[in-house]
């Protein structure tokens, strides 16, 4: 059996009705995994938009994954950073923790210790905006389990290439 | 100007006049009227009333693989356009241009679970190589252009294009196809020249190779077929197609090996195991082809020329892909052969070819002739003989009907053969065959059908009546649902669930109902005179032949077997235990 490996890809797309549930469907239809994905709008001129999908398979997977990708009639590019890299990934997280006491002190000096932003507070709740990798923000969550972690929003993984190559 | 303002129905018809169209296949409703409309006051474009609209997307894809031209149709909202989706799904898998257009609900009323209300876009985006719901007529003109340039260019395919009633009666400025570069699909057509000069460089070398070909060669345009034979040609090779290729290379030549796959030839499939090169063109590496993928050819090199980059490495592991439209790689493989002076290495190349003549003196393809009940093998062989001096166009229903028309019909010419490859479509040969009629009014157009087959789109014979097309409806009636049945006693124990054909109709009477000529046959000596005679109505025909019912379609590769382990025929059927992995394939 081949390998199976974690891809972070970009796809610059047509802004239009319809495209993100191609790549969507395209997915689902085909059997692959999508363990992330993030769409916006990046470019007004040419009405285009950004979409990041964390995605894991054999190279053999992979490779149709973006070929087929590639062929979608509104996608303009293609790119898979995990292999064109080096590049960078991050990712946004709202985090809601309710305590008192002790653990809400801890949560604070823990989010201290993770550049976390207190974003929202009341005597019983802190909301914590904390900007990483995924490993860096699942390592945060971890810490909050055990002081009153209430509520997640992630918001996935964008990523782009390092230095001067552009998509 | 203001003769280029024009209402959006006016404006479908034309586009479709400046993209080349002359006929289209459809059925009117409620939110196609206005074009209906436009249509009743032009007479440029021949509109075909089909009875389902499910006819209209089969006659599209045989007036398109006739002619290599896009294939049109247009449906209502609603049931409209979902009995248009099996169409559109086999147009997909067999990558045949279609543009299909769908009236919708008027804008104001879109989500709002309107009376023939369906998310066309939503239902046909996974079965279109692209779709659009147009929501502003500014808008119209251009995707009718878009839509016939994606479904025609790259690796061909089927769109939507769904049409809201308010705007096909609005009011637009209509522009022509212009000659812009598309901002997003620009398939690759030339093929990359040193990846050409490596491929030319193993063929030279090559000891044991065999071109296995596809569809692909069609779809590139007639010209591809004759850059293939002459490839073949100057090299010496063995040739093998799959279903979708039969006719790029002639049938009656000596390099030729018949058909590869699931019940493809003996020798076709052992040179294909056996080879130490393996030149693919246009072909996919379906399952019906490849058998158990871990053990297929396993000793080759294996070159891959296609046209879709996805197509590469998809099912099996390649070592050089070309990237570009068959037509012109063949072209520069042709080129740089000639102006490098290779030479086919001769002397390997006899040895192999004394093997494939082994493999060919299985003669594969032998039945135990009868001359009491006609065999389904004897009745297409015949079918064959008597109408091949004809200009002849052959389409078919999907079963064992299919395989034995593939096995013994020997195609010259490529655009000659019409059948649901991808998707297996029962139902598919009869509107084909009405399509391609449309396309080719003179000449001898012959839907080869199963009785069970037949009867999924039967009410299109009314469309050939209709519009005096001449088509023949060469059925092979064994009662049975004959594909069905023999996996039945291939992996079901002999039990015969639901297969058998219960309550035929009286297939002579059913086509005089519709006002065409029933004939039917069932002694071996009286087929010729049959054929013969239906050649000679120039109109309308079922032919119900009547054929053994027991007869199975050998040689087959099992599921889950490998190319070298095919059954050669019912005798060899009963040692063969199917492993439980290729029971679970289809």
């Amino acid at each position: 059996m081949e390998p199976i490996r974690s891809h972070t890809i970009a796809v610059l797309v047509d802004n239009e009705a319809g495209v993100l549930a191609r790549v969507i469907g395209l997915f689902s239809g085909r059997g692959y995994n999508i363990d992330s994905l993030t769409v916006a709008k990046v470019e007004d001129s040419r009405n285009l938009s950004r979409i990041t999908v964390v995605t894991s398979g054999t190279e053999m997977v992979i490779e149709q994954i973006k070929a087929q990708l590639d062929r979608l009639v509104p996608v303009h590019k293609v790119q898979d950073l995990t292999i064109d890299g080096p590049s960078l990934e991050r990712e946004l997280a709202l985090i809601k923790v309710v305590s008192t006491g002790e653990k809400r002190v801890e949560a604070l000096r823990l989010a201290d210790a993770f550049r976390a932003r207190v974003l929202d507070s009341s005597t019983q709740s802190f909301v914590f905006e904390i900007t990483g990798n995924t490993s860096k923000i699942d390592a945060f969550i971890d810490l909050m389990r055990g002081l009153g972690l209430a509520e997640l929003s992630r918001t996935g993984v964008v990523a782009i290439q390092r230095g001067t190559g552009a998509l | 100007m203001a003769q280029n303002m024009m209402t959006g129905a006016e404006m479908v018809l034309k586009a479709l006049v400046d993209q080349g169209v002359d006929t289209i296949f459809g059925y009117p409703g409620g939110a196609v009227l206005p074009i209906y409309d436009a249509l009743y006051q032009q007479d440029d474009i021949k509109h075909v009333l089909v009875r389902q609209e499910g006819g209209a997307a089969h006659a599209a894809e045989g007036y398109a693989r006739s002619t290599g031209k896009v294939g049109v149709l247009l449906v209502t909202s609603g049931p409209g356009a979902t009995n248009a989706v099996t169409g559109l799904t086999d147009a997909l898998m067999d990558s045949i241009p279609l543009v299909c257009i769908t009236g919708q609900v008027p804008t104001h009323l879109i989500g709002n679970d309107a009376f023939q209300e369906a998310d066309t876009v939503g239902i046909t985006r996974p079965c279109t190589k692209h779709n659009w719901l147009v929501k502003d007529i500014k808008d119209l003109a251009r995707v009718l252009h878009e839509a016939f340039y994606v479904a025609r260019s790259g690796r061909p395919g089927p769109v939507v294009v769904d049409l809201p009633k308010d705007i096909q009666l609005t009011t637009g400025l209509y522009t022509p196809p212009a000659n812009v570069q598309h901002k997003s699909y620009r398939p690759q057509v030339k093929g990359d020249l040193n990846k050409i000069r490596e491929a030319v460089e193993l063929i030279a070398a090559a000891e044991k190779p065999v071109f296995y070909t596809g569809g692909g060669v069609i779809n590139s345009g007639p010209q591809a077929s004759q850059l293939l034979r002459e490839l073949v040609r100057i090299t010496g090779f063995p040739i093998t197609s799959t279903l979708m290729g039969l006719g790029a290379y002639p049938a009656s030549d000596k390099q030729w090996l018949g058909m590869l796959g699931m019940h493809g030839t003996f020798e076709a499939n052992h040179a294909m195991h056996d080879c130490d090169l393996m030149i693919c063109v246009g072909a996919r590496f379906d399952d019906r082809i490849t058998g158990r993928v871990n053990a297929f050819s396993p000793n080759s090199k294996k070159i891959h020329i296609d046209i879709d980059p996805s197509s590469i490495n998809k099912n099996v592991r390649v070592d050089l892909p070309i990237i570009g439209d068959c037509g012109h790689v063949l072209e520069d493989m042709i080129k740089v052969w000639k102006s490098k002076q290779y030479r086919p290495n001769r002397t390997a190349l006899e040895a192999w070819w004394k093997q494939i003549d082994e493999w060919r003196a299985r003669d594969c393809l032998r039945y135990r002739p009868s001359s009491d009940i006609i065999k389904p093998q004897y009745a297409i062989q015949r079918l064959h003989a008597l109408t091949k001096s004809h200009d002849t166009y052959i389409t078919t229903e999907v079963g064992q009907h299919q395989m034995w028309a593939a096995q013994f019909i020997g195609f010259e010419e490529p655009n000659r053969w019409m059948t649901s490859g991808g998707l297996g479509t029962m139902g598919y040969g009869l509107p084909a065959a009405i399509g391609v009629q449309m396309a080719h009014p003179d000449a001898l157009v012959i839907d080869v059908a199963g009785e069970a087959s037949i009867m999924m789109n039967i009410q299109e014979l009314a469309t050939a009546i209709q519009y005096r097309l001449p088509v023949k409806v060469f059925i092979l009636n064994n009662q049975y649902m004959g594909m069905v049945r023999q996996w039945q006693e291939l992996l079901h124990g002999n039990r015969y669930s639901e297969s058998y054909m219960h309550a035929l109709p009286d297939f002579v009477k059913l086509a005089e109902a519709f006002g065409a000529v029933g004939l039917r046959c069932d002694k071996p000596d009286a087929l010729d005179d049959t054929i013969n005679e239906m050649i000679a109505i120039r109109r309308p025909v079922i032919v119900d032949c009547m054929v053994d019912q027991k007869e199975n379609c050998f040689p087959m590769v099992p599921s889950g077997a490998a190319h070298n382990e095919m059954i050669l025929g019912p005798e060899d059927e009963a040692h063969r235990d199917i492993s439980v992995e290729g029971m679970a394939l289809v």
